[in-house]
């Protein structure tokens, strides 16, 4: 390594892989077909990728607050991974939305470019559970242990969609998200079995994301019209109550006994009727895009 | 093995390694000079990651997102090799909180504009990379292995930094206002990064003989200044320096006086954000105290069960 070319000795142009932990920048869906299956509705299979995208976005925005706040840099590191798998996730999703629809939309401009009542998204992930006033690092866990079982049991059947972007998403998306409940459980058992204190807040965390819990097995009319495309979120409830159960019983928590968070007039995520917090989160997450119209970056 | 012996193996480029014998002062010397690196990291989160959730694209937000967690990685590498000297993670991580150790001092401004995300990949990133190349042949084994590593993920960030400028600098005008305001606040600080100038350097002939260092500040200094011109240059920005031009009997770039006096305020605590990063480290760390008894109170009785059984 030469001192006179301090840059040049450590950079090679053609070599992207010097980053520590991964991006997942490159295209992982090349050579995937991307014509919409015959007989689908792009009306419809664009809401729905529009769900799955949301869904993915807004928590990973979520989880991206923790950054420099974890208990541990490792954990720092571990969150930072979760939120940049989802991100990616939602990234393709967005991007398939844009193609289906076939308006000229790419990824930034749904991202950045709806408004609230346009998101997707359920209300579970955009509530602040920590690392804000709304929360800590027991409610983020619990949070994220019912998202990914939910999500990893979706994306296991989704595999098998008519949509062959969207199966192979969802055969990236597994593997992630394996891991992403693997990790929240380890949590999970650690904060329960731990001790008082930390067996308290795993209680209370669990408490507190649990009101929306059902929303996430409430199969909306857009799933129902994309039979073998979409899976219906009520098919995987008996399999994730089951998993959860597993880990209630290995941390020996009790199911939370609370009432679930009422929709608004018959209404929620999926519809585009979201918490108080959404709309906060998204000035901060698109108030710059948006700023300076055209800008590319 | 005498002082002398071992000052003798060092220059002759013998590595060092943990189970070695070494001088207490060159033990203290590095966990020293290695753990203020290992905080500089960590601290180095803040800036950036106060941009993550208004990053203007996804790609964008990847990328910053994937470049402050590799930020974290490094500290634990650094924190690692420190640990091979017989220091401790949570006992230097304490001596950061309660202010007894420093960190780069660069990291006491803020980031205003989305620009500063840029400015700082290519300038701060830049000139770390200035600064650690040498490292990566400096005497103890531990810290050299992971500053290669440390040195390959910076030249990316350098890179993705200055490939953020290059786009803005194509795009409007209020881009272009922005890029301009980054560099005129970060350019000074950055040429602050190599520290005193070597008459007013303290621990640098030491460090030098020890094979800690390799270079002295004003030299570092000077090939950052003469690499950062003609990339400016192929930016389109003006660096803040009026006497900045090249000298061709030197064969380098001449350039202004640093504001000593700002660097010593900012080193000595009075930065524009010297108290906030430190009370946000602090505030983490505090928080997360529960969290990590929890992890240690479980391992333990996992381990006593698996005892029993
Ligand atoms: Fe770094
Ligand atoms: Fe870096």
């Amino acid at each position: 390594m030469s001192f006179d070319n301090a840059y040049d000795a450590i950079t090679d142009a053609s070599d992207d892989k010097h980053w520590a932990f991964g991006t997942g920048f490159d295209d992982p869906l090349s050579g995937v077909d991307r014509a919409v299956p015959a007989g689908v509705s792009t009306a419809d299979l664009t809401a729905y990728c529009l769900m799955l995208a949301d869904d993915a976005l807004v928590l990973s925005q979520r989880l991206t607050e923790w950054c420099s706040r974890a208990p541990e840099l490792e954990e720092d590191v571990a969150l930072a991974n979760i939120a940049l798998d989802l991100l990616g996730q939602a990234r393709l999703l967005l991007t398939r939305a844009g193609e289906v629809e076939g308006r000229g939309r790419d990824e930034d401009a749904l991202a950045y470019l709806r408004d609230e009542h346009e998101f997707r998204n359920v209300r579970l992930v955009e509530i602040d559970c920590g690392p804000g006033p709304g929360g800590d690092f027991a409610v983020t866990i619990a949070r994220l242990l019912v998202f990914s079982t939910w999500r990893l049991a979706v994306f296991e059947r989704l595999v098998a969609s008519k949509d062959p972007v969207l199966a192979a998403i969802a055969a990236k998306g597994v593997k992630e998200l394996a891991y992403h409940r693997d990790h929240a459980a380890q949590w999970t058992l650690r904060l329960a079995g731990g001790t008082e204190f930390s067996r308290e807040r795993m209680v209370a965390g669990m408490a507190r994301v649990w009101p929306l819990y059902d929303e996430l097995f409430t199969t909306h009319e857009v799933e129902r019209s994309l039979p073998d495309v979409a899976v219906p979120p009520s098919d995987v409830r008996a399999e994730v109550d089951e998993v959860l159960d597993q880990v209630f019983t290995a941390a020996a928590l009790d199911r939370p006994d609370v009432a679930p968070m009422s929709a608004v007039a018959g209404k929620s995520g999926r519809d585009g009727v979201h918490t108080e917090a959404m709309g906060f989160l998204l000035a901060e997450m698109q108030h710059l895009a948006r700023s300076l119209p055209g800008a590319k970056w | 093995m005498s002082d002398d012996d071992f000052t003798r193996l060092v220059e002759a480029e013998q590595r060092v390694e943990p189970r070695d014998w070494m001088p207490d002062g060159y033990r203290r010397t590095l966990i020293r000079q290695i753990a203020q690196h290992a905080h500089s990291e960590i601290i180095g989160m803040q800036p950036e990651a106060n941009w993550i959730s208004r990053a203007p694209s996804l790609r964008r937000k990847a990328i910053l997102l994937a470049k402050v967690q590799d930020e974290a990685g490094h500290g634990l590498y650094l924190y690692a090799a420190t640990e091979t000297l017989g220091a401790d993670r949570a006992d230097l991580t304490q001596k950061l909180v309660e202010g007894r150790q420093k960190y780069s001092s660069i990291f006491n401004y803020p980031t205003l504009n989305f620009a500063d995300v840029g400015v700082i990949g290519w300038l701060v990133d830049g000139a770390a990379i200035c600064n650690q190349v040498p490292l990566c042949r400096t005497s103890y084994g531990p810290y050299a292995r992971a500053m290669i590593r440390i040195c390959k993920e910076e030249s990316f960030h350098q890179r993705q930094g200055y490939e953020l400028l290059m786009t803005m600098m194509r795009g409007t005008d209020e881009q272009r206002r922005m890029v301009q305001d980054s560099v005129n606040r970060w350019w000074w600080p950055s040429l602050m990064m190599f520290g005193p100038s070597d008459a007013e350097s303290s621990n640098t002939a030491q460090s030098m003989a020890w094979r800690i260092k390799r270079h002295t500040n004003d030299e570092l200094r000077q090939k950052f200044v003469d690499m950062s011109v003609p990339q400016a240059e192929a930016l389109g920005v003006t660096l803040p320096d009026p006497s900045l031009r090249w000298n061709p009997e030197r064969g380098h770039h001449d350039f202004g006086e640093i504001d000593w006096d700002e660097f010593w305020r900012v080193v000595n605590g009075d930065g524009p954000c010297n108290r906030q990063r430190v009370e946000h480290r602090r505030k983490a760390h505090e928080d997360g105290a529960w969290v990590r008894e929890a992890a240690t109170a479980y391992a333990a009785k996992s381990a006593s069960v698996e005892e029993v059984a």
